[in-house]
């Protein structure tokens, strides 16, 4: 299957010092794959080299088949879309403004139906005429993806199904809102986009991903399916942690960290 | 997601925006500015009433002729409306130039007198005026008035130049560079004139004194003339970089991932609001406040959106002006207030209450 997103050798150095070491990653359409490490391990640097916002001090990163660094802004917009940790906005916009932000230069009246869409999606449709800064971190955090959700849209009606980067987006959800967000990407993902989402929590990871892709010292340590992926031994290994491994009814990994185990049975 | 709000949700009523229709506030904003431009025609060290004033305009001829009349047109052509139009012109410039820069910094205190624009133009204009009157300048003295201003252009741009190398590499610029290079810049800028007031003799001192507190007390057609055409660029730049400046509230990362050409969009801004400040400082000297003042009451009423944002700042920043310099040279009439010691009387008590707003909010 032909690659959305492809990072051939990629390196990126900071001074002496290499975040992101040799990756090669091919993500085709429709996947959905997890970006998962310890701290420090370049799953952040390693998305951002693949939104185009880092050049590579070697190898390449080609979205549909071209170098990612010959796009204009407003031409990678409409191919791929980035929603961040934390965005924090300085002046009173509404959540309607920030969310039509994704729309391009399209005027509110023009991107009305997908604001409303998209509004509707993460459950803000009452706060649209609210200032954002007014309100909490999660909600703050659902407008943004609602305007990625929106910049998505614009781009599919052009160009088709594009790429999804997530940069660990739900550290400010609570649990709800953490699994409304990964069913809205696994929708997307099923539409035929490309979703890829860096993410700290590991069962997060395997109840959203087909692949997860883990790192270590700026390097793939493992590239595979949920179960293959995650196991007892790589836990150990990478975040030297003791958990076992089990599974739900429906064969999705789950793990528990063997400290919580103990304060499990101890209670 | 749901559309269900959870219970834990606050009332979605609070902090909800409404803001007037973007043609009444500028029609509201013009009628305003045309009622202060009018109350600035008729008063003055010479006051001309309100029922002398169309006749005085030449819109029609008092039969018989008043012998008022002739006096009052030469007030009004060759000193009033001038300086009037001056006074207009250099508001919404100010205004407009706060506007981009805190756009740029999404900082809402942020203004070209506080990266030091202004005050490399006011020492470019106070070595000026100590340099013409030196034994080595003896031969520009016959210029002096024309290269006064030349100068104070010249200083906000070099400054402008010199601040932008500083914090940009490899064309990606660093906003908190610019913003700490920009206060080092002020710093070294106002040591110069201070050092120029040292040495100036009392003639000087009072030329550079009344230069650095502002004054509109110099316009005149040519100088109104030469901003005109500046004015009317910014306008049209601004609606190209409205959109721009709205996504950057997000952030640079953001910004360009929604697809502003970034590094393009700061350049663009960064050019205009030193020739916009320039401009202004060459034709009143440095003026403050103008910048902060008119953009932050403005995001209260209309919104921050930039394609109103903008154009509302030039029409409020020139009501602001015009009654500034109306008020500076009749409140101590037959003499003239500097017009900056206004501004920042009113724009500094300000400052600070945002600076204690922002405090509030922070929790400190």
């Amino acid at each position: 299957m032909t690659a959305v997103i492809e990072a051939s050798s990629v390196t990126f150095r900071i001074g002496k010092a290499r975040l992101v070491d040799g990756i090669d990653l091919r993500v085709a359409a429709g996947e959905t794959v997890a970006i998962v490490g310890p701290n420090g391990a370049g799953k952040s640097t390693l998305l951002r080299l693949l939104s185009g916002e880092f050049r590579t001090s070697n190898g390449a990163v080609r979205l549909k088949q071209r170098d990612i660094g010959a796009y204009a802004a407003r031409e990678l917009a409409l191919r791929r879309a980035v929603l961040s940790q934390h965005v924090s906005v300085s002046f009173p916009y509404t959540v309607e403004e920030i969310v039509a932000m994704g729309a391009g230069d399209s005027s509110l009246a023009a991107a009305r139906p997908l604001v409303d869409a998209a509004l509707d999606e993460v459950g803000l449709n009452d706060f649209r005429g609210r200032q954002l800064p007014t309100l909490s971190g999660g909600e703050q955090q659902r407008a943004h993806l609602a305007r990625v959700l929106v910049q998505l849209a614009c781009g599919e009606a052009v160009h088709g199904p594009g790429l999804l980067l997530l940069d660990e987006p739900t550290s400010s959800l609570d649990m709800r809102h953490q699994l409304d967000l990964v069913e809205t990407a696994k929708r997307r993902a099923s539409n035929g986009t490309a979703v890829i989402a860096v993410l700290h929590d590991l069962n997060l990871a395997m109840h959203f991903a087909g692949r997860v892709v883990l790192l270590q010292h700026g390097k793939v340590a493992i590239d595979g399916g949920p179960r293959e992926a995650v196991t007892a031994e790589m836990i150990r290994l990478v975040f030297q942690v003791e958990a076992d491994i089990q599974y739900t009814d429906g064969g999705v990994p789950f793990l528990l960290p063997h400290t919580m185990r103990r304060a499990a049975i101890s209670t | 997601m749901s559309a269900v709000a959870g219970s834990g949700e606050r009332p979605h009523h609070a902090g909800r925006s409404f803001r007037p229709p973007a043609p009444l506030t500028l029609i509201c904003l013009f009628a305003v500015l045309l009622g202060a431009a009018i109350l600035a025609l008729t008063v003055g060290a010479a006051g001309i009433p309100l029922r002398r004033l169309p006749a005085a305009l030449g819109l029609w001829s008092i039969v018989p002729p008043d012998p008022l009349t002739t006096r009052d047109q030469l007030v009004l052509w060759s000193i009033r409306i001038p300086r009037i139009a001056a006074a207009a012109m250099v508001g919404s410039l100010l205004a407009m130039s706060g506007a981009i820069m805190q756009g740029l910094f999404r900082n809402p205190l942020a203004d070209p007198a506080l990266v030091g624009v202004s005050s490399g133009g006011a020492l470019a204009a106070a070595a000026s005026i100590v340099f013409t009157d030196s034994r080595l300048g003896e031969n520009l003295r016959f210029m002096q008035n024309e290269l006064l201003p030349m100068a104070a252009f010249g200083g906000s741009l070099a400054t402008t130049v010199i601040l932008y190398a500083i914090a940009s590499r490899a064309g990606r610029t660093s906003i908190a560079i610019f913003l700490l290079a920009g206060l080092a810049i002020a710093a070294i800028a106002n040591a110069g004139v201070g050092l120029l007031v040292f040495i100036a003799d009392d003639r000087q001192l009072r030329d550079i004194t009344f230069w650095l507190l502002g004054s509109l007390s110099g316009a005149t057609w040519a100088k109104s003339a030469t901003v005109a055409p500046v004015l009317a660029l910014a306008l049209i730049a601004c609606l190209s970089i409205a959109r721009g400046l709205d996504v950057l509230v997000l952030g640079e990362a953001e910004a360009f991932h929604a697809g502003v050409e970034v590094e393009r969009l700061k350049r663009i801004s960064i050019v205009m609001v030193s020739a916009m400040t320039g401009v202004a400082v060459s034709i009143c000297g440095v003026v403050g406040f103008i910048g902060i003042v008119v953009p932050h009451l403005l995001r209260l009423v209309i919104g921050p959106a930039h394609a109103l944002l903008l154009p509302a700042a030039a029409l409020l920043g020139a009501i602001l002006l015009v009654g500034a310099d109306t008020l500076a040279r009749t409140i101590v009439a037959p003499a003239e207030m500097p017009i900056g010691i206004l501004t920042a009387a009113v724009g500094a008590p300000f400052f600070l209450a945002m600076l204690l707003r922002q405090r509030g909010m922070a929790g400190l």
